[in-house]
């Protein structure tokens, strides 16, 4: 048996492959970008494996959905809140069902490392009447992609594997096993199954919440939960939480334990444990979603019940096990020095030499004009921006929501509206607002960012840059004539001004393009 | 057996080629281990850090509780302060001297090293001046990593192996440069220890570790070099003021 050191993002990438993938799809995010980097890097020579980045998460869904109706397994990744971009596709992927195997891998941010919310995906498996798996460990992430293949396969749903930041960028040596081949090409030709009318939809719905029982009966016998009765004090330990658990414990605790990592949440398990303890800390990394369902609206006869709800566990933030420990009321264990009181911040920047910078500068230099401007902004890495010493752009929400936001604004009479966005950015979640604020002659700037590559999460390909972005914005019928291209440079620092200067002008909507590769990207190029 | 070591260090410093090269030794050794690090929107220039456990029975959490750190091993001065009260009573510092300097308010170089200097147990290492000697600035994580090395629970050749390993794709050059600045860091810090031993101050001795041919350099001295310059600045004073690197079996010339 072989030993690989895997990130839990890695892990996830080799399980997969080895249950026999075919294809994986996703959009880069952190903490998922690395599945899908994993497996492209690793089935590069054998080609043998679809890995291609989608241009959105939603791509990303329904293409997996594809693979899965031609009868091959499919993986697809991407971040928590990615998944409400795919949320469409994701919902209706339960009631059809599957053919082949999918699994979605999503990676939750708890204590938004990287991420404009902590929000977590076991609701949206819950949501979905879909099972989920929370692997603990690197091997666990390894081991569970064949049973969450095997599972979409034999009960025809798609498997939810939820992972959070600390494990998806954690190294672990995994043992591995030899590799399953593929599926053979076998569409699926129930038509009704596929066809969600609502003639066709009620029936597969029904078929979905009839496969609820098995599922929970599933999680029941899963091996991935234990109950372990010691004393009357209990604990339910969800996913890592467990881990940070039994790093506060001795062998000969008197504590009973609860694990779960496979939901359902497992009734029959939670009432055998219910009746055995008298108090009961809840420890899940997220949302407080066992501790809201075992407590209920009234909480529970006879056992006290304590979490994130009742302040014995943050409400918000990734646990630790320090936190943990805390919960537990047990001392803090004794350390060499206190903390350092006041230690400067380093914070995140943009590169030295960085395009942004240059068009950012331009920007602000030419909104000097404007009494307390507003710049709607996006995601990416051109959100640093924000802080000093730009502090150029005043809003992040979500994909895209730069240049509706700014039409939003601009509805309303504010002006100058302008949105600040990125080339990648813009395939993803940009085309659209920009398509109805042309087509509705809103007047509105857009600044397009084009540096050539998603610069975030590690340069890998944007879907329009270039030629393409340029082509894709003119279709949307925007004036010729108030679509400019710029290059952001220092030496260009006064003409480029002076553009941004004439659309802000224009009553009307323009886009500039600035356009320069990321130095980042240049470097990895090069390498 | 259990070790917990906090690396640390700015965004692009290479800590995690540090971690790649204590990954390897501890799966090679057969330990169990984790190594949880930061990617994404911090990895800009932002404070980076990696938790980095072995040990031979199970390890838990991918983070190390406040209280359990062994060692903080970091490539960068004022990065040590963010971390220090995870180290349990006891437990090392083993740090660059070389600030990183990427934020206005940086503070000043003198006092910050003054109060490393005071920590129990730290070893203090100019990375900068021993990747230099080494052949390139860029290798100063693995001066640090050489200097933590007697904390570790490996044998050289296994670390050097690694240091191999993880630079082999650029060629030959590179890993004798990597590896020499591994040995340099590695002597440095031991002869660094060997002199506090002796009872020199530890900024004394960090001076005197950076005036020494680093291909010189050997723990086997750092008494009698304790001995020679026996609290005296003066004498300090010359070893500094002399034009060439000193060789290190020399301390009996100052005394």
């Amino acid at each position: 048996m072989d030993r690989e050191i895997l990130l839990g993002d890695e892990a996830i990438g080799l399980g997969a492959i080895h249950a026999g993938l075919s294809g994986v799809y996703g959009y880069p995010g952190t903490p998922s970008t690395e599945i899908f980097e994993f497996v492209e890097r690793r089935t590069k020579k054998s080609g043998d494996v679809h890995a291609f980045w989608s241009t959105n998460e939603k791509v990303a869904y329904e293409e997996a959905l594809g693979m899965s109706w031609a009868g091959k397994r499919a993986l697809v990744c991407m971040k928590h809140v990615g998944l409400n971009v795919a949320a469409d596709a994701f919902m209706n992927s339960a009631v059809t069902g599957t053919n082949g195997g999918l699994v979605l891998a999503v990676a939750d941010d708890p204590g938004m490392h990287s991420s404009q919310n902590e929000q977590d995906s076991r609701y949206f498996a819950q949501f979905a009447l879909i099972p989920c798996f929370e692997p603990r460990n690197q091997q666990e992430c390894y081991d569970m992609m064949f049973e969450a293949f095997a599972l979409s396969e034999e009960l025809s749903v798609p498997v939810m594997i939820r992972m959070v930041t600390r494990i998806a960028h954690s190294r672990a040596g995994v043992e591995t096993r030899g590799k399953l081949p593929q599926n053979e090409l076998q569409p699926d030709k129930q038509i009704k199954k596929w066809t969600l009318l609502p003639v066709n939809a009620r029936v597969q719905y029904k078929k979905l919440t009839e496969k609820q029982p098995e599922l929970l009966r599933r999680a029941e016998d899963s091996r991935h939960n234990s109950l372990e009765l010691r004393g009357r004090s209990g604990v339910i330990a969800c996913g890592l939480a467990g881990n940070y658990l039994y790093e506060n414990l001795e062998s000969d605790h008197d504590y009973s334990v609860l694990s779960i990592c496979q939901y359902p949440l497992p009734a029959g398990m939670v009432r055998s444990f219910v009746n055995h303890v008298d108090d009961l800390l809840i420890l899940e990394d997220g949302y407080p979603l066992v501790e809201s369902t075992v407590r209920g609206l009234f909480g529970l006869d006879n056992v006290r019940v304590t979490g994130r709800m009742t302040g014995e566990v943050p409400r918000t933030g990734e646990l630790n096990p320090d936190i943990v420990r805390e919960a537990l009321g047990m001392e803090p264990l004794p350390t060499a020095y206190d903390p350092a009181t006041e230690i400067a911040n380093r914070p995140p920047a943009l590169c030295k030499g960085c395009p942004h910078t240059d068009s950012f500068r331009a920007l602000n230099e030419a909104l000097n004009d404007f009494d307390n401007p507003q710049v709607f902004s996006d995601i990416g890495c051109y959100t640093l921006a924000a802080l000093p010493p730009l502090e150029a752009v005043h809003s992040c929400v979500a994909m895209g929501a730069s240049i509706g936001m700014a039409a939003g604004a601009a509805h309303a009479g504010y002006s100058p509206a302008v949105a600040a966005i990125g080339d990648s950015t813009f395939s993803h979640g940009g085309i659209t607002p920009l398509l109805s604020a042309v087509q509705q002659n809103v007047n509105l700037n857009v600044l397009v960012v084009d540096n050539s590559t998603v610069g975030m999460t590690g340069a890998q390909r944007s879907m329009s840059t270039g030629p393409t972005l340029d082509q894709i914005i003119l279709g949307t019928g925007i004036s010729e004539d108030h679509f400019r291209i710029i290059e952001p440079t220092p030496r260009n620092h006064a003409q480029n001004v002076a553009v941004m200067r004439e659309e802000l002008a224009y009553n009307g909507p323009s886009v500039i393009v600035a356009r320069r590769a990321c130095i980042e990207a240049l470097k990895t190029r090069s390498n | 057996m259990e070790k917990n070591i906090i690396l640390a260090g700015v965004g692009g410093q290479g800590i995690l080629s540090i971690a790649f090269v204590i990954d390897h030794a501890a799966l090679d050794a057969g330990f169990q281990f984790k190594q949880a690090e930061v990617h994404g929107m911090a990895q800009r220039g932002g404070a980076v850090q990696s938790n980095l456990r072995y040990g031979d029975s199970v390890i838990w959490s991918d983070i190390i509780p406040i209280g359990k750190v062994d060692v903080v091993l970091s490539v960068e001065p004022l990065e040590v302060m963010r971390y220090r009260h995870y180290l349990r009573p006891g437990g090392w510092v083993v740090t660059s001297t070389t600030p990183y300097v990427n934020i206005p308010d940086y503070p000043e170089t003198d006092s910050l090293l003054a109060d490393l200097a005071n920590l129990e147990n730290i070893v203090m290492i100019d990375t900068a001046h021993f990747a230099r000697a080494a052949g390139n600035l860029r290798a100063q994580n693995m001066v640090a990593i050489g200097a933590a090395s007697p904390l570790l629970d490996f044998k050289v050749d296994r670390l050097l192996a690694f240091v191999e390993m993880l630079f082999a794709r650029k060629g030959e050059k590179i890993v004798a440069v990597n590896q020499r600045a591994f040995r340099f860091g590695r002597a440095a810090g031991l002869f660094f220890r060997g002199l506090v031993d002796s009872g020199m101050p530890r900024m004394a001795a960090l001076s005197l570790v950076g005036k020494l041919d680093p291909e010189t350099i050997d723990e086997a001295h750092a008494g009698a070099w304790a001995e020679a310059i026996a609290g005296d600045e003066a004498k300090l004073k010359s070893v500094l003021a002399e034009e060439e690197a000193v060789p290190c079996d020399r301390a009996a010339t100052f005394a």
